[in-house]
């Protein structure tokens, strides 16, 4: 039943996920550099490399040669572990992400580490354990600006989950399925952007939020607490930060995309469905990526107490009536 | 089948550990991290029973939102300087150590009793009976919204109880009147109030002089 060739496969998926994970944020940030430099009518990174392509790659290396500092009044094993804590979760989440449909090379290979009948908690569970990279770095630090940062962080994260899992509940009640690849396959005819569009409010809203990106970046806002939970990180530990954004960025996009947007479902060229089918799934991503940038580049940082009004008052009560929809317009289905 | 037994040995050996460290470490916040250590592996155990369902309930309550509090209850307050103490509860010892032992005798009584009686543990839920109900998510609904709907309905009703409690209790009776935090139309005000005092006093400062 399982064979070599089995195990090969999987071993290559794992791979490209540990390959690309990490990779891709590189290209991340200087898209985001470079559109912000458009819309600030500047031209951006253009020094290193034709067109500023090896900026990143220049500010890796810049980042790798620094010292790596660590507080002496902080408390060394966690300061160690924080940085972890963000950049895993980010990595494992994508197991379950399905990039495209079936294809068959030889055999019949799912573009999908694997097809958990329990996906969406499995990311949310993962979603949960990110909140402990910048608390357990607030508090190593052993610095006021940090600890107040990752009292932000906790604060905000725990409320914006609370709303992230009414706004699945939209979509699993369409579906009746934990899975993603279920939940796909399901929005063939339509995409759920179009009945559950207040669900993809709210579900992209608290998406930004739990990623502490502008304007909801208050746990590093830097000019009220410097950077935040982060203030007292250098060298690769910092970078790991940085990449941690961008990573959970691409992942709450692409969850986005299948949640909301189809998937991989769009026009396909009759003889290669699966090559184009994967572009369509990227090509929705890097989308919802590029509202990130445009969202940060127009909108001012929300004060604090703001943000919490926000949720609780305004996202969650307009998810719990979508939910209330959602359900009532699908028992009068069935 | 062996690959079962090192993945449950290494899973309890690290709970054990975790949970030891959660009761003797002395910092709260190593206790607290300690603590997520085991409910990481807890939730583990979980999945070797074939139960994905419960693992990530598991981390998403326990992990993500008890731990997280308990955390930042604890940089709130700043426990530091509490390390040092080591408190004993003396009465509580009596009556922990009893109870410890009344655990640990029946869990070792379940393991050492007849196979026939541990069969019977495995109660109606074996996992065929899971898989044709769809998974361990609708195994766990088809009973709690059939079999123990009324229980189920009681702890919610408990747990609203229980928000609206303490929503009521931190609100500061004084504050009514600023049910909605002072806004930036209140703070211009005070900033524009404040120049316009220090513009007067300005203006005045050569008059006295003169």
């Amino acid at each position: 039943m399982v064979d070599g060739w089995d195990v090969l496969i999987l071993v290559i998926k794992a791979l490209a996920i540990f390959i690309i994970v990490p990779l891709a944020p590189l290209v991340f940030v200087l898209a985001e550099r470079k559109i912000l430099g458009r819309i600030q009518s500047r031209i951006g990174p253009n020094r290193v490399g034709p067109w500023g392509l090896l900026q990143t790659l220049a500010d890796g290396i810049k980042l790798g040669a620094k010292e790596d500092f660590i507080p002496p009044a902080g408390d060394r094993v966690v300061f160690w572990l924080a940085p972890l804590f963000m950049v895993v979760p980010a990595a494992m989440a994508w197991a379950v992400i399905p990039i495209g449909p079936e294809v068959e090379i030889g055999r019949k290979i799912g573009l999908w580490v694997t097809d958990l009948n329990v996906a969406i908690l499995y990311i949310l569970a993962l979603g949960s354990v990110a909140v402990y990279g910048p608390v357990m770095a607030g508090w190593s630090s052993n610095s006021k600006y940090a600890l107040f940062g990752s009292l932000r962080s906790t604060a905000q994260v725990i409320s914006y989950e609370i709303t992230m899992g009414v706004a699945v509940l939209g979509v699993l009640v369409y579906t009746g399925s934990f899975s993603l690849v279920d939940i796909v396959e399901k929005q063939k005819d339509m995409w759920f952007a179009v009945p559950q569009i207040l669900g993809l409010f709210v579900f992209f809203v608290s998406g930004i939020a739990e990623t502490n990106r502008a304007p909801f970046d208050l746990p590093e806002a830097e000019t009220e607490i410097v950077a935040g939970y982060h203030v007292e990180y250098s060298g690769m530990r910092f970078a790991m930060f940085f990449l941690a954004e961008y990573a959970n960025m691409f992942l709450v996009s692409a969850l986005a995309v299948i949640l909301f947007f189809g998937g991989w479902h769009g026009w396909t060229i009759p003889g290669i469905e699966g090559l184009t089918s994967v572009l369509w799934f990227m090509l929705k991503t890097l989308a919802l990526m590029f509202v990130y940038f445009w969202l940060r580049a127009t909108l001012p940082r929300l004060r604090y107490d703001q943000l919490m009004a926000f949720c609780w008052k305004f996202l969650l009560p307009l998810g719990i009536v979508n939910l209330l929809i959602t359900a009532v317009l699908r028992l009068g289905w069935s | 089948m062996t690959d079962q037994i090192v993945a449950f040995t290494y899973l309890s050996i690290v709970a054990s550990v975790a949970g030891l460290a959660t009761i003797l470490v002395r910092s709260p916040v190593h206790s607290a991290l300690s603590l997520v250590v085991v409910v990481f592996h807890v939730a583990g155990m979980f999945v070797l029973l074939g139960n994905g369902f419960l693992a990530a309930v598991q981390v998403i309550v326990y992990a993500g939102a008890i731990v997280v509090l308990f955390l930042f209850t604890m940089m709130l307050l700043d426990l530091r300087r509490h390390e040092t103490e080591r408190t004993v509860h003396r009465r509580q010892i009596w009556l922990a150590i009893p109870i410890a032992v009344l655990l640990f005798a029946e869990v070792a009584w379940i393991a050492i009793s007849k196979p026939e009686t541990s069969e019977n543990l495995k109660g109606a839920f074996p996992p065929q009976t899971i898989d044709e109900l769809g998974g361990s998510a609708q195994a766990l609904a088809t009973v709690m919204f059939t079999d123990y709907l009324l229980p189920f309905e009681v702890a919610s009703v408990l747990l609203l109880a229980a928000a609206i409690g303490a929503m009521v209790l931190a609100r500061n009776p004084d504050e009514e009147s600023l049910a909605s935090p002072p806004d930036m139309i209140e703070d211009a005000a005070g900033t524009d109030e404040s120049s316009e005092q220090s513009e007067r006093e300005l203006s005045e400062t050569p008059a006295t002089h003169g």
